[in-house]
């Protein structure tokens, strides 16, 4: 069984969000860049259902050389390869394109369910459809046996059991697994595995990123003593107007 | 040319969501002068109630078969071809999400989801949407000819036109799946947490699962959804279908009230958006203060029972 995971690098989580440029950048500063939580968990689950079935899995990432300490860590927690198309990650479509390039061949494909840095959760579902084949969103299982992937999905106000047969692609939901931790044989055998350097095919853009704000401020806190809390909701009810 | 607003289908009933859905496609529709379409597909939904919300005509799909994001797609790209829509309008719901990528695939058109402006057509046609979980805003240039624009819920004032609607079957049906529906298991009568109006919140100042019965009072009497922290639902005191936060969902209420949570970046990137947001920890000098618009310091365990016994009256 042939399985890609494609994961992104974004800013950790703790990151204080700021731009440059008048507000045209995202700037990048003193920024601690990680492997996207919810890809951590498709490269998990991902090398459990290669190792369970005999199978190998591939990562793939569009991005630039800095890029690469987050690949070898999906590395060394046990992928057997990589892919880097060198290109800069400008919009989902972009990358969806990429991707689908090379992921022809594999039974299946897994993305997270969002990056938490532009968090539009669309890669999963533009590669199904570039690809032709059944996509499923938010995966909190995925299962494979006698030929068939079954997962669970998070639906609106509940949750499904669905299953299909591969090729497929799928985005991972937390409680799909507890995501692998590299261990230092991992660690090192990463170092010599194959990193493959793709250049990308000139996809046009559909989405360009002009500038950026951050929040409003809150203008300051108005404190209820806790004596006399039931107030509150007299001024949620009557000031505020939200219940 | 028109609008086509998918008109989502949940148990029946057309969604909150989707009259939001289709009272921004109207105004869409009004600043682009063009008709609005909504295509409906499922069973039961009042088709006409939608040109109330700003509908001119509605064409229904009459179907049983639960939601998939392949057949979905294909109907309703089928749709949007047949009344030459130049913008697609969906709710960013769970069905949204999984509908928007691939129908924009379909259409070869630019997509945005998150939305939560209206669109600037002054230059061009810009988007304003969330980003970082919560804790920026993009403006976005789209620049196909077609869009797919998926907006966030409770993002949009539901905008009535008391008009009437002009029903029809879609010429198009459902196309076909590769993927089959085993099992569906959804909570009745709980709100989703994405599309609800107020949310009550737990932390780890809550100190147990036991305790939960407060917040979970709180909420039934403000009719409002239940939430956590990553903590919380990290030890498995709560599910994790309700983590709020960076890394978990983003919601955005009218009301969110935290009760013992501290307030770290990752979980006010989740809910920062809350147009009123409540907090109430021991610790005065909990963050949460500074994000919040109204404040209790005090014990949890003692403010609970005067707010829920405040809301019942």
């Amino acid at each position: 069984m042939k399985i890609l995971a494609c994961i992104s690098v974004v800013p950790d989580t703790t990151t204080k969000i700021t731009f440059t440029e008048n507000n045209s950048q995202f700037n990048t500063a003193g920024v601690q860049y990680i492997l996207n939580p919810y890809d951590e968990l498709a490269v998990t689950r991902g090398l459990e259902i290669a190792e369970a079935n005999g199978g190998t899995l591939t990562i793939v990432h569009v991005g630039r050389a800095e890029s690469e300490p987050v690949i070898r860590k999906a590395l060394s927690m046990g992928a057997n390869e990589a892919i880097r198309i060198d290109a800069d990650p400008t919009d989902a479509q972009y990358v969806a394109e990429e991707i689908a390039k090379i992921a022809v061949g594999y039974d299946l494909i897994l993305t997270g369910r969002e990056s938490i840095d532009y968090n539009g959760g669309v890669v999963c579902g533009m590669l199904g459809s570039l690809l032709g084949i059944t996509s499923i969103n938010v995966v909190t299982r995925i299962d494979y046996a006698d030929g068939k992937f079954s997962f669970d999905r998070d639906i609106d106000g509940g949750r499904e059991t669905v299953s299909c047969a591969g090729p497929c692609v799928a985005s991972a939901q937390k409680e799909l697994c507890e995501p692998r931790i590299p261990n230092m044989r991992g660690i090192m055998a990463a170092r010599t595995k194959p990193l493959q350097v793709l250049a990308p095919q000139a996809t046009a853009n559909f989405a360009n990123y002009a500038s950026y704000e951050l929040p409003a401020a809150k203008s300051g806190v108005r404190l209820i003593d806790a004596s006399e809390a039931g107030k509150l909701i007299d001024i949620l009810r009557n000031e505020a107007k939200v219940i | 040319m028109s609008v086509l607003v998918f008109a989502e289908i949940s148990d029946g009933k057309f969604k909150k969501a989707t009259f939001e859905a289709v009272s921004y496609g109207r105004q869409v529709a009004d600043m682009l002068g063009s008709k609005v379409v909504a295509i409906a597909i499922g069973n039961g939904a009042n088709a006409s109630e939608l040109g109330e919300y700003g509908a001119h005509v509605v064409k229904t799909i009459q179907t049983s078969d639960s939601f998939t994001a392949d057949a979905y797609a294909a109907a309703v790209n089928a749709s949007a071809n047949e009344v030459s829509a130049s913008t697609v309008i969906i709710s960013n719901t769970y069905t949204g999400k999984s509908l928007a990528p691939r129908l924009a695939q379909l259409m070869g058109a630019s997509l945005a989801t998150n939305v939560v402006s209206m669109p600037d057509t002054s230059n061009g046609f810009q988007v304003k949407r969330s980003v970082f979980s919560g804790k920026a805003f993009a403006f976005v240039n789209l620049q196909r000819d077609k869009k797919v624009i998926a907006i966030t819920p409770n993002s949009f004032e539901i905008k009535t036109f008391g008009e009437s609607a002009v029903v029809e079957s879609a010429s198009s049906s459902l196309g076909s799946t590769g993927l089959n529906i085993d099992a569906v298991n959804k909570v009745t009568g709980k709100i989703p947490l994405t599309e609800a109006e107020v949310v009550v919140s737990g932390g780890r100042g809550m100190k147990g699962p036991e305790n939960w019965h407060m917040i979970e009072d709180l909420a039934t009497a403000l009719g409002a959804a239940t939430a956590c922290s990553k903590p919380v639902s990290d030890m498995d005191w709560r599910p994790h279908s309700e983590h709020v936060g960076q890394t978990g969902i983003t919601i955005k209420p009218n009301l969110y009230i935290a009760v013992g949570i501290s307030g770290a970046i990752q979980h006010l990137a989740g809910v920062s958006s809350s147009k009123v947001i409540v907090a109430i920890n021991k610790d005065p000098e909990a963050p949460f203060f500074k994000a919040a618009d109204y404040g209790i310091v005090g014990d949890a365990f003692e403010i609970l029972p005067q707010l829920i016994a405040a809301a019942k009256n």
